[in-house]
């Protein structure tokens, strides 16, 4: 399995795997609670995630039109 | 007349305006119509994507679940998010082999990968029985917005009618290309519209985003966190994660990619979905906002709570906009839907029982059932008792079904054969049509087993049973083929 591969793992660890420790009110993070902080937060690096794959992937480096 | 109607219906005749103009230019083939010719850069794919996620349900729905249940509603953005990370890798794959064969339709896939064309029926009967009920509680979400924003002076029935109508019309003339032109309106709109009230309502009420959510949680304990059991973090996990397989099986994602230009263009989209899951974040704000404005709405009243805040907030002609918007939400994934359910029909059904019909006839038919799918769903939507309750519930956990066999149709030697596929898938919609009959779930099937086991979403048993036939039946079929051509040789 290559980075790119395990790079998309994490947006599951992050969401899923750690929310029984981010299932909290508080800290209000920007006015909202902790685990809709969390959530949103992933939300964000999930995007971030993926951008990074999409550099990383090198099938979007040929230059054929159909790749 | 009211200022809201006018302008629910400047928006409408603005829709089909734009549905009907986005034909241009463009010679209406059977490719052209349902898969854009396969000619739709990111931007395109976005917006028919994104049409997709902001469903009138989820403009409905989100606001009322945060209304109703409060944090379990947080996993609606969370496996939109999560989807795009599996359809950035599937779908390039499957985009690039619907290019190579020619492919239009979901079902056509599947035939094209177990070379058999009657597995080809199963997959777009599949496809259409849960497309229907899909389309149903878009229009019965339609009426409610539509007849709540004019201030009742238009029934919810006159407002299915007049919707679908309109979609039925620009779908008729411009296919996918109507979707997606009608797209650009809706989301201009939900950019503007629906975070400008995300953001007012709390501040106009509670003074700021933060104080909302501490007077929710100073008065309603444990409403802004998932319960111990029911609702629960393992529910959570797996309603999400089986979510995300269901949603990738749809037969209309399936044609929404096909009409994309190139690989890269699917791949950059769903880059971009995870940011604009965000903007459900604004509903569900509404959502939190009405807990305390209009309490006490009980059951399927809570699907009206942002229209109705909306109304106790704005002037008509505000309002008007909020309808306007909803409408869109509704326009925009039913017109895709009517498309997909048509072409299905035409393509994988007519077209194998007369199977010399030229390919302008099949296209023609295509078009033809548009209306045709229309009025049975408006029969479903203004008659629909009981039956279409259970439809919409199992609508979700039947498509979910065909997901075992598209995976294993990836593998280099898939032992899945034709027979194991259809076992497998059928096994898996009775399952399915069970346990929604007799309101089962895990807790009451099991009721010994551990809460972490028993909050688990039903869906995941019907999903085991398809796997295991859907293997046994091909390792049975698989043996007899072999045995068979040995006898031969």
């Amino acid at each position: 399995m290559k980075l790119i591969h395990v790079l998309s793992f994490i947006p599951f660890i992050g969401m899923l795997g750690m929310l029984p420790f981010a299932n909290k009110v508080n800290p209000y993070i920007l006015g909202m609670p902790f685990i809709l902080f969390w959530i949103v937060m992933w939300v964000i690096l999930t995007s971030v995630i993926m951008a990074i794959i999409y550099r990383l992937d090198p099938s979007n480096k040929e230059k054929t039109d159909i790749k | 007349m009211n200022a809201a109607l006018y302008i629910i219906f400047a928006f409408l005749l603005l829709a089909i305006l734009l549905g009907i103009r986005a034909r241009k230019g463009k010679n209406m083939d059977l490719e052209q119509w349902s898969v854009g010719g396969r000619g739709f850069g990111t931007v395109l794919l976005f917006l028919l994507s994104a049409g997709e996620i902001y469903t009138t349900f989820t403009f409905l729905g989100a606001s009322s679940w945060a209304y109703g249940k409060g944090a379990p509603a947080f996993y609606i953005i969370a496996y939109v998010s999560l989807q795009s990370v599996l359809c950035y890798w599937i779908f390039p794959v499957i985009w690039k082999y619907a290019k190579e064969h020619h492919l239009i339709s979901q079902s056509d896939f599947f035939v094209s990968k177990y070379k058999s064309p009657y597995l080809g029926i199963l997959v777009a009967f599949i496809g259409v029985i849960s497309i229907i009920p899909y389309i149903v509680l878009q229009l019965k979400g339609l009426g409610i917005i539509v007849s709540m924003a004019s201030y009742g002076l238009i029934s919810s029935n006159t407002a299915v009618w007049i919707g679908v109508i309109a979609v039925t019309l620009y779908v008729m003339i411009s296919g996918i290309h109507g979707t997606a032109w009608t797209a650009v309106i809706k989301d201009i709109m939900i950019f503007s519209i629906v975070v400008f009230i995300g953001i007012y309502i709390p501040f106009h009420y509670y003074g700021g985003m933060e104080p909302m959510f501490k007077h929710i949680q100073a008065t309603k304990q444990g409403f802004l966190t998932l319960p111990g059991s029911g609702l629960s973090i393992s529910w959570f996990i797996s309603t999400v994660l089986l979510t995300d397989l269901g949603t990738i099986v749809w037969p209309h994602t399936f044609m929404a990619n096909y009409s994309a230009k190139n690989a890269k263009a699917i791949r950059k989209n769903y880059i971009m979905i995870p940011l604009y899951t965000l903007m459900l974040l604004f509903i569900f704000f509404v959502g939190f906002a009405a807990v305390e404005q209009i309490p006490n709405l009980k059951g399927s009243e809570s699907d009206l709570v942002l229209l109705k805040l909306s109304i106790k907030t704005f002037n008509p002609w505000f309002v008007g906009l909020i309808g306007a918007t909803g409408l869109l939400t509704a326009l925009v994934p039913g017109s895709m839907l009517l498309m997909t359910a048509s072409t299905l029909l035409a393509k994988n059904v007519y077209k194998v029982f007369v199977p010399n019909a030229r390919e302008k006839q099949v296209s023609n038919l295509a078009k033809y059932l548009v209306p045709v799918i229309s009025l049975v769903c408006v029969f479903f939507t203004l008659n629909g008792g009981k039956g279409i309750v259970l439809l919409l519930l199992m609508g979700y956990s039947f498509i979910t079904q065909l997901f075992p066999a598209l995976v294993c149709s990836f593998m280099k030697n898939n032992f899945v054969t034709k027979q194991g596929a259809a076992a497998g898938m059928i096994a898996g919609v009775i399952t399915v049509a069970y346990i929604t009959f007799t309101n089962g779930s895990i807790a009451s099937m099991f009721p010994s087993w551990p809460q972490v086991m028993k909050d688990l979403n039903v869906g995941i048993i019907a999903l085991i049973l398809n796997i295991i036939v859907t293997v046994t039946v091909s390792l049975i079929t698989e043996r007899n083929i072999k045995v068979f051509t040995l006898k031969n040789q």
